[in-house]
């Protein structure tokens, strides 16, 4: 227990150690999900207007297969 | 410049990157682990500041890489100005926001280990003020691709200002030898050697080595999102192209 208390006193200067390291992990953890998340977000945007896309040219073809 | 070109190809790079990307994770994870294993709990505290310069272990890599992710953003700028290189200009601007963090990191743990170190947060002094410009200018050149409408305006404007804020680099490099400041001297990278103990030196490596690989899975991340952007706008066009050359049915 006491090695513990000690771990996390660090010496005294536990106020400036671990908000060092806390702030370091959540602005780069942040910054790690924030883009991760946006990567898959524009992916299925874009699997979305591609779709779109594709159904366009087919009914395109098949109107103009009809005419013919 | 065979070998650039060879990577100019967007698709290319993403199924290169692609491959790379798991390895470099499972590195970055492997660094950090290491790295605090052995900086919080398997290093021993300094004889003059105790356990606070385990601070170091995040505000060491963090402000190196600020910089060091500037020089790699201004390459790719002037690459882009010159050469006009499709991905150069992807780079740079996926860059930015990592490099702003790095540099905020460094700011804020800097600021927290010079409270019980030198007795204050902040100083006036070259190498901190140096470092507060170069976050100005990380925001601005962020704040510029998003001031223009025109992308290819935007890309040039925010290269030009990513060059011009290049002055800043040896500036902050060699703040702390040309003016008296508060900021100590490098201690690693000397030319006599660095002045500080294995026992310190080893889980700095490691967090050093983790922040790389994290700097270099965002990067990918952030450029294949560009890529995907710039093909979502590309099929937006085409597709308001089309709807234009259709006549509309009476």
């Amino acid at each position: 227990m006491d090695t513990i208390r000690t771990f996390f006193d660090m010496g005294g200067y536990a106020a400036f150690v671990w908000p060092a390291f806390v702030v370091t992990a959540v602005l780069m953890g942040g910054l790690f999900a924030w883009s991760r998340h946006a990567l898959r977000a524009d992916r299925r945007t874009l699997d979305l207007l591609q779709q779109a896309r594709r159904d366009m040219r087919s009914r395109a073809r098949g109107t103009a297969e009809g005419e013919a | 410049m065979p070998t650039m070109h060879r990577f100019a190809n967007p698709a290319r790079f993403v199924r290169i990157s692609s491959a790379l990307l798991p390895w470099l994770t499972v590195a970055m994870v492997g660094f950090f682990g290491a790295g605090l294993y052995f900086g919080l709990f398997n290093s021993p505290p300094d004889y003059q500041q105790g356990d606070s310069v385990r601070i170091m272990y995040v505000h060491v890599p963090a402000a190196t890489l600020a910089s060091g992710v500037y020089v790699v953003m201004a390459v790719a700028s002037a690459v882009a100005l010159i050469w006009r290189h499709p991905l150069a200009d992807v780079a740079a601007k996926s860059s930015a926001p990592i490099g702003a963090v790095f540099t905020l990191i460094a700011l804020v743990t800097g600021a927290l280990w010079g409270q019980p170190t030198w007795g204050t947060w902040w100083v006036w002094d070259a190498r901190l003020t140096s470092v507060l410009i170069m976050l100005f200018l990380y925001l601005g050149y962020m704040g510029l691709w998003q001031a223009f409408d025109d992308e290819r305006r935007a890309a040039r404007a925010a290269a030009i200002l990513a060059l011009v804020g290049a002055v800043n680099l040896p500036i902050i490099r060699f703040s702390v030898d040309w003016w008296n400041t508060l900021h100590q001297p490098a201690s690693i990278i000397r030319a006599d050697g660095p002045t500080i103990h294995p026992d310190l030196l080893m889980p700095l490596g490691l967090m050093w080595g983790g922040f790389l690989c994290f700097f270099a899975v965002v990067l990918i991340v952030r450029m294949h999102r560009e890529i995907v952007l710039r093909r979502i706008q590309a099929l937006q066009t085409l597709q308001f192209e089309t709807a234009a050359a259709v006549p509309q049915e009476a």
